[in-house]
């Protein structure tokens, strides 16, 4: 396949893919508006071109582009589920699309009752007594939720300054607790991928203000202590986080605040099927035990007993405002969709669904591929391919590489980063038996094929490997228009 | 191939040679064999007062990053500032040409570094 | 009866043979190792599910009980604008190869995403006039709170000092974010004709200060002298932040030229939806110099093995997935789609058609503004020259006026009480593209006889 070039090198002077009506107001003279030193003297070098040709453009770059929707995307950690097209189809209404996040409140009581009704079905299914929708992603909910734990201590003048992780977590916790502030401590794992209990509570000190988990872990095992980590950090009035990355292992069957969790985030991009759209945009609402409450984010919505929504700015002890307007509505409202088809009879089949889709993938890699971890799992699981790198010179980057031939994406590799050459399986519910049967025999082909033919793997795609080294040493981050 | 035994050593990775109130301080072949392609060194400012055992700059690799740490305190008198725009030396001549920074008033003890021999028995433990 | 569910693919055969190849005689012993005190006992307090139809149905209710632009005339900005996109942005986002998919990190398989993104970068460069930009942030505010992290890192000093037109939700987002960062922030007075004070900005400005953050257009709709705030910054070492609105860009001196360090700002007006306030787009740019303490992801160019331009995320050392605690940031989602969905509505307007829209706005709130400004009572609040949004004085109490015009079908503006007590008689409004003359005379109408 050829390249594609720049939209820029498309550009033609005099060539535009839009118009406007004609100024219907008479012309007021532009010396009296905008004072010529302020005005704009250097070039705008945005493109020109026709509609067609930019239609293309962005259709064929989508084309160079592998979704959910055109094969299996079995990246662990990311919950690739479907993105039903139902969701799409109703934040796209008019009035939902068409809205400003100033309208006043009574123009926005649809708005204001998904926000509400959200927050609520987030609640039941998490076990927590409060909701912010604010965060706008992941690592946003893990901030605001830090903050709110800061704010929560120093409200009874206690100044904690650690945040503990265990080493098999998200990049974004110990990130998230550097920006309040806190410094990190890594908590050991054992062999089995669970967190060391003894190592864990030598830790756990007054000085600890939280300890940020994720449960089932990131290698895929339910961390079953988790009751008594919160006793032994109840114990100090540290704050027990939970990582809602993995919650699409436990949704509808079991809930965060049932077991000793104080405060947690929600990915709606997995658990809730928004779409990823290609990096973002997410949302990461958070949920807080009652004695939290008072110090989240504002805006909050609340209800009068007439039944009207309104947004309420008022809370002494807030942490304060985390992002302009009311967080991402749009991604909201198409989780809320998601939750609403599944129902209180439904909200545990995905768990179920994708608990039995992981244990069987497992199940039948698992005599081919190191399983480090047993040959049970929760949503996902770890292989590790560090033998085979040994034994025949294949990484796990040679996999990936290599599947993309076929067209299918690669599992998340090198994470976490405990375990050596690591593949990281998520099936996710909503793939059917053949899928799985398929992509499973695909690796096992992959594994019987020579070395040289993965080592030198993608060759069916647009562009072969990278050259990442000259990216990054010699960095080109923009188009530049050649001067004449 | 065993490290120079004309230095010290961290099991952090860096060495050191110590003249009078003057040291060189470096990153052993070791490391730059592991870190592979480098795409980025930090280094600090002259006349900067370091701290025994804490970073002094930053080396990365595309899909990694390492602290540097001083093996002693002192200030930095000179850095070899050819680095940052050709890592060549470092890769290719660690131990000479490929130094990193030295210092002048260095102090402290050598107590808590390694000399080539317990450095290398760190390596093979560390590829393990 | 099995729970029957379009989005679940396995029927009861199925169900029974991978239970078979696992070696567990019922799914539920899947579940062991959740102890079974932590197991639902009953179901979840929550409606039973709903089909497609159903959900139409309920949310074409609730879509109902919204007044959108389409029902009343809208004139509310501060920060959110409404501006016409052209069909085919919208069409080409629903390209799921797009949209489903994840960040680009096997960039074999992501070209698509990857070249999206740098073109993304090129346009924000251009316009901010700078070298240049991560791949996107959260909104605007989370934009400015980043960048000013990022002076604080670059500078190693404390202090943050905002010119008096910064948005006051980015100023407490900003606020927010460096609550247990040992930073200071102060913000200089508003001078009378709605521009910041410079006396008292350079009187803030000091050898701890990290940044000047200048707004322009500020927040009441004035233009800034962005060139004084360069020099008052760079004359204490301070870098100069300038949060710009992006469609105004077309017009007004770039960040870069008037000698902006860092460019950052809400990048809705390039035609993203309204949305009752997001996903929206944060972008952020910046001097080479500055590249290491950029948050996000960066796209950078680069050649594969077959000797082909691709493209891939560049500079990932600065990131949380590899930095951990020390990474220059916590951010991993981003906003990438609605960072190509500016990018393709860039396309579309090009340069003329940005100049088109960033004119007509211009021109027709000036037409506005000098209707209403000849009513009784009524006048502009501040003498600085402005673009597309200005703060009107009513001379009464707004929030009653607001109303009356409401039941007219007329947003007519945001009151600044929401945001300033004390200026219960004022209303920001902005005029896009989207109005036509005969809409404006109308406001102009309904608001005298408001006001009768």
């Amino acid at each position: 396949m050829s390249e594609e070039k720049l939209i820029f090198e498309k550009s033609s002077p005099g060539r535009r893919a839009s118009t406007f009506p004609e100024l219907d107001v008479p012309l007021t003279p532009w010396d009296q508006i905008l004072p010529k030193s302020a005005r704009r003297a250097s070039a705008l070098d945005l493109p020109e071109v026709s509609e067609q040709d930019l239609v293309r453009h962005y259709t064929r770059l989508s084309q160079r582009n592998i979704g959910i929707d055109t094969q299996i995307y079995p990246l662990g950690s990311c919950t690739m589920k479907y993105n039903p097209k139902v969701n799409e189809d109703i934040a796209g209404r008019d009035g939902f699309r068409n809205i400003h996040p100033y309208q006043p409140d009574e123009t926005a009581q649809g708005a204001l009752e998904v926000l509400w009704q959200m927050e609520r079905w987030l609640g039941e299914v998490s076990g927590m007594d409060a909701i912010s929708l604010q965060p706008t992603a992941g690592a946003q909910g893990e901030l605001t939720a830090l903050l709110v734990a800061k704010a929560y201590h120093d409200s009874k003048g206690r100044r904690p300054r650690k945040v503990l992780v265990p080493d098999s977590s998200h990049g974004t916790n110990p990130a998230s607790a550097s920006y309040c502030g806190y410094e990190v401590e890594t908590v050991k794992s054992k062999a089995d991928g669970t967190v060391d209990l003894d190592d864990l509570k030598a830790r756990i000190t007054p000085d600890v203000a939280c300890l940020m988990m994720t449960n089932p872990n990131t290698v895929g095992i339910f961390e079953k202590d988790i009751a008594t980590i919160a006793s032994w950090l109840h114990a100090v009035d540290a704050q027990l986080y939970y990582d809602g990355a993995n919650l699409n292992a436990i949704c509808g069957v079991a809930r965060p605040g049932d077991m000793g969790c104080d405060m947690m985030h929600f990915n709606v991009h997995k658990t809730f099927s928004t779409p990823h759209g290609g990096g973002g945009p997410g949302a990461g609402p958070i949920g807080v035990k009652e004695h939290l409450r008072p110090f989240l984010p504002v805006p909050r919505v609340e209800r009068r007993v007439d039944g009207s929504y309104f947004l309420d700015e008022t809370a002494p002890q807030s942490i304060g405002r985390i992002r302009t307007f009311t967080g991402n509505f749009g991604i909201l409202l198409r989780g809320l969709v998601y939750l609403k088809s599944f129902g209180s009879d439904g909200l545990a089949e995905i768990s179920r669904g994708a608990v039995l889709n992981a244990n069987y993938m497992l199940a039948l890699l698992k005599g081919r591929f190191k399983a480090p971890y047993g040959d049970r799992c929760m949503h996902e699981f770890v292989l590790s391919v560090a033998d085979k790198k040994r034994d025949k010179d294949v990484s796990a980057t040679d996999f990936a590489k290599r599947l993309a031939d076929f067209g299918y994406h690669a599992p998340t590799v090198y994470f976490p980063l405990i375990v050596a050459e690591a593949m990281m399986i998520e099936p996710v519910e909503t793939e059917s038996k053949e899928t799985l049967d398929d992509l499973a025999a695909l690796l096992m082909r992959i594994d019987d094929e020579d070395p040289a033919i993965l080592h030198a793997a993608p060759v069916n795609t647009p562009v072969g490997r990278l050259d990442e080294v000259g990216a990054a040493r010699n960095p080109v981050l923009r188009w530049m228009p050649t001067k004449p | 191939m065993p490290s120079p035994n004309d230095r010290k050593y961290t099991t952090s990775h860096e060495w050191i040679q110590v003249s009078g109130d003057n040291a060189v301080v470096g990153l052993t072949e070791y490391a730059v064999h592991a870190i592979k392609d480098i795409v980025f060194l930090e280094l600090p400012d002259t006349g900067k007062v370091l701290e025994s055992m804490k970073p002094f700059g930053v080396i990365e690799s595309v899909k990694a990053v390492f602290d540097l740490n001083t093996p002693l305190g002192g200030t930095v008198s000179e850095v070899n500032g050819a680095l940052l725009n050709d890592f060549d030396p470092l890769a290719k001549d660690p131990y000479v040409k490929g130094w990193l920074i030295k210092l002048s008033g260095v102090n402290g003890g050598l107590t808590h570094l390694l000399d080539s021999v317990a450095y290398d028995k760190h390596c093979a433990e560390d590829a393990h | 009866m099995p729970f029957e569910h379009p989005y679940l693919p396995q029927t009861e055969n199925d169900r029974a043979a991978m239970l078979k190849t696992i070696g567990v005689a019922k799914l539920d012993d899947l579940f062991e190792p959740i102890p079974a005190a932590f197991r639902l006992a009953k179901p979840l307090d929550l409606p039973k599910h709903l089909t497609e139809m159903e959900l139409r149905s309920e949310f074409q209710q609730l879509a109902g009980l919204n007044k959108s632009t389409g029902h009343l005339d809208n004139y509310l900005g501060a920060g959110a604008y409404e501006h016409y996109s052209p069909s085919l942005v919208k069409h080409l986002l629903l390209r799921s190869e797009f949209y489903t998919s994840y960040t680009p990190y096997q960039p074999e398989m992501t070209q698509g995403v990857l070249q999206s993104i740098f073109e993304y970068q090129s346009c924000i460069c251009t316009l901010t006039g700078m070298d240049v930009s991560n791949a996107s942030l959260y909104e605007g505010g989370h934009a400015m709170a980043e960048a000013c992290l990022m002076a604080r890192a670059k500078t190693g000093r404390n202090k943050v000092v905002l010119g008096a037109g910064v948005h006051p939700e980015y100023a407490q987002v900003l606020r927010t974010y460096t609550h247990n960062l040992e930073t200071q922030i102060v913000q200089a007075k508003l001078a009378a004709d709605g521009t910041t004070d410079l006396d008292d900005l350079k009187a803030l400005v000091d050898d701890s200060c990290a940044a000047v953050v200048v707004a322009n257009p500020g927040f009441f709709g004035c233009l800034e002298d962005g060139a004084a705030f360069a020099t008052i910054a760079h004359a204490k070492g301070a870098l100069l932040i300038a949060c710009v609105e992006p469609v105004s860009l077309a017009l007004l001196q770039s960040p870069g030229e008037f000698g902006a360090d860092i460019a950052c700002g809400e990048g809705q007006s390039l035609g993203l939806s309204l949305s009752y306030g997001g996903p929206y787009l944060g972008f952020l740019a910046a001097k080479m110099a500055l590249v290491r303490q950029m948050p996000g992801r960066i796209c950078g160019q680069t050649k594969d093995n077959r000797g082909q331009r691709a493209f891939v995320l560049t500079l990932q050392t600065r990131e949380q997935h590899i930095r951990r605690e020390k990474a220059n940031s916590n951010i991993c989602t981003n906003q990438t789609l609605m960072a190509i969905a500016a990018t393709i509505h860039l396309g579309a307007l090009g340069p003329q058609g940005l100049r088109d829209v960033a004119e007509q706005g211009v021109q027709k709130a000036h037409y506005l503004a000098a209707k209403l400004s000849g009513l009784k009572g009524v006048k502009l609040a501040f003498g600085a020259p402005w673009l597309n949004e200005f703060t009107l004085d009513l001379g009464v109490a707004a929030e009653p006026v607001l109303r009356r015009l409401r039941d007219k079908g007329i947003l007519a503006g945001v009151p600044l009480s929401r945001f300033f007590k004390e200026r219960d008689k004022q209303i920001l409004v902005a005029v896009t593209e989207t109005k036509s003359r005969a809409q404006l005379d109308v406001y102009a109408t309904a608001l005298k006889e408001a006001l009768a």
